[in-house]
């Protein structure tokens, strides 16, 4: 057991100080020392510095974004930034805690970053059902431009920026960056196909950066501490400290900031407190629904960074790890995935649109005890028909879930399949009642 | 017929000129009139905004279908939405949502007698840490998180509400 592990509070310094969340508060913590200190320099020095930290995107895909932030064209044209806090990975749950806890946090790090790479305009894009976040994020503006951190001719430096909060209306496909621009636009949050990059082409066919919550509120944190410090955390190519939701079968559900390569294991039973009295760890995924499902044994050995889980066949993603204990059923855990991607798919591409409601479907009809041998078989086909042929990453981030737990886990399917019931619960599925014909 | 309220016109000309383009207030827009609609969207909301707006009803329509926040029927006073996906899952949002249908005597979707509740599941709210949950909207279009419930203490918080 590693009841020792800590935290390492590098973001969430002052997370626990409800002022932190107000203008006072967050400048009697070290709030806005960056912003002065980054309008004096040229805006290339800071891309220079972010690329030199190892700086990767914290939404999901890990993007170095040094490198995103370079392929802006070189020129005068007008650009935006677009924060993403369209969380809806299931299983995070950090950005909320960002932006509620510190919201100037948010805002000074995009300030930075849009001096950097010379935008005028930035949007926070929030998941609407954040009313909170929203509240904060809009008190917390207001205060800036009354302290003159946002508006004309910031702190005298001849820097013009304005920000604004845009309120998503309940669509996880609009967390992925061209679907977010759509639903910026006005439009369904349909994604788009890349190239042309956001970079070159983004909203209203302007260059346009879009970058994650974490993310930007880094960013003045690497200003202050330089490269090299915040390199000290980590490894060579996954840098930095990192908020993990932890949530599930666990004693202490919560976001922890650890740095990355910290072992799973520590945080499941170290900072996680551990699995509740007389249960068994069976299974976790390390980073959101769409992450592959990692078995007990898996997880016992693996590192939260970008490289040692894409080594394991699986991913970081949002760093939204959920852990499973032998209570539940596996069958059960899929079936209500793929619920969920199927709710989720935007619908313009054919193997999504189809393939998640085929996956649904089928799962839905094991888990009724109608299942048949065949249809373990043909989970995997239809899942493995969904990978790389679409417009965006959501069909297979359906796909991902079914390729890992039916051959991980395939024990459970054929038991559920000849028997008719769970092998972990003894029975089989229970329709709910409060189901009416056609709720779904 | 539906007509929205000129306070509510002057909203969306406001949200209008917010943004860099006009039809990017075709999200906000659709908030405002669902609002003045206790919570939901008819088609006459949607020929009200396309007037105002002038934008075509069809790209208004196409908006509003596709996001969950916009109601495509009548709401209750409350609209419970209960998160159901994995995290909430595992902690038992299945069982909480069969007993607060069960209390309330609805099914999923429909609006109780008296008017004041509509049960609904969620896809993940994000708040995963805290489950079960279930986020409660009113027909303003306010709403609060009520988060690590129980059966009992979710019933109570609904008797506690309007």
């Amino acid at each position: 057991m590693t009841a020792s592990a800590s935290e390492t509070k590098y973001l969430s310094e002052f997370y626990h100080l409800p002022e932190f969340k107000n203008l006072d508060g967050y400048k009697n913590n070290g709030g806005y020392v960056q912003l002065p200190k980054a309008l004096k320099m040229q805006p290339q020095e800071i891309i220079d510095l972010v690329k030199a930290s190892g700086l990767r995107g914290r939404g999901g895909a890990g993007f170095p974004t040094g490198m995103k932030w370079g392929f802006l064209p070189k020129n005068n044209e007008p650009r935006y930034l677009l924060c993403n806090a369209d969380e809806g990975e299931p299983g995070t749950f950090k950005d909320r805690m960002m932006m509620e806890k510190a919201p100037h946090q948010l805002i000074e790090g995009m300030i930075i970053s849009s001096f950097a790479i010379g935008c005028k305009k930035s949007y926070i894009y929030v998941r609407g059902e954040y009313d909170d976040s929203i509240d904060a994020l809009e008190a917390a503006i207001a205060e800036a431009y009354k302290a003159g951190f946002l508006g004309k001719n910031i702190l005298g430096s001849g820097f013009d920026h304005d920000m604004d909060v845009y309120r998503g209306a309940g669509a996880y496909i609009c967390g992925e960056e061209t679907g977010m621009i759509s639903s910026l636009e006005g439009l369904k949050g349909q994604p788009k196909l890349k190239p042309p990059f956001p970079a070159i082409q983004g909203y209203l066919k302007k260059p346009t950066i879009v970058n994650n919550v974490e993310t930007l509120a880094a960013v003045k944190y690497i200003l202050r501490d330089g490269a090299a410090a915040y390199r000290k955390f980590g490894t060579e190519k996954s840098a930095g400290t990192k908020l993990f939701s932890l949530s599930g079968n666990i004693m202490k559900p919560g976001n922890y900031e650890v740095p990355l390569a910290f072992p799973l294991k520590d945080m499941i039973y170290g900072l996680g407190g551990g699995m509740k009295a007389g249960r068994k760890l069976k299974a976790v995924i390390p980073g959101g629904s769409s992450a592959p499902v990692l078995t007990a044994e898996e997880a016992e050995r693996a590192l939260l960074d970008y490289e040692s889980l894409a080594q394991m066949g699986t991913m970081l993603g949002s760093g939204a790890i959920i852990v499973i204990d032998d209570s539940k059923c596996m069958v059960e855990c899929l079936a209500n995935l793929m619920h969920f991607y199927h709710h989720e798919s935007c619908g313009q591409c054919t193997p999504c649109r189809e393939g998640t409601g085929w996956l649904d479907k089928i799962t839905t009809s094991i888990l009724a005890g109608r299942g048949r041998l065949s249809d373990i078989e043909l989970l995997l086909k239809v899942a493995d028909n969904m990978k790389g042929k679409t417009i965006c990453a959501l069909s297979d981030a359906a796909a991902l879930p079914v390729l890992s737990f039916v051959p991980k886990f395939r024990d459970e399917f054929e038991y559920y399949v000849r028997e008719g019931k769970s092998k972990v619960k003894g029975t089989a599925f229970k329709t709910p009642s409060y189901l009416s014909a056609g709720a779904h | 017929m539906f007509q929205l309220s000129n306070d509510a016109k002057q909203k969306v000309l406001t949200e209008l000129k917010r943004y860099e383009s006009k039809q990017s207030a075709v999200l906000p827009a659709l908030y405002i009139g669902q609002k003045e609609n206790k919570g939901h969207i008819t088609p006459d909301v949607i020929r009200e905004l396309s007037k105002v707006m002038e934008i075509p009803e069809s790209q208004i329509n196409e908006v509003f279908t596709f996001y969950t926040m916009y109601n495509k029927s009548e709401i209750g006073k409350n609209h419970i939405q209960i998160c159901r996906t994995l995290s909430c899952m595992l902690n038992g949002s299945n069982e909480l949502t069969e007993h607060i249908c069960n209390e309330l005597h609805v099914k999923l979707g429909e609006v109780s007698k008296d008017g004041n509740f509509t049960v609904t599941e969620a896809e993940c709210l994000g708040s995963c840490g805290t489950a079960p949950m279930m986020q409660i909207s009113k027909q303003d279009g306010s709403s609060r998180y009520y988060e690590n419930l129980t059966n009992e203490s979710a019933m109570n918080i609904l008797r506690g509400l309007k």
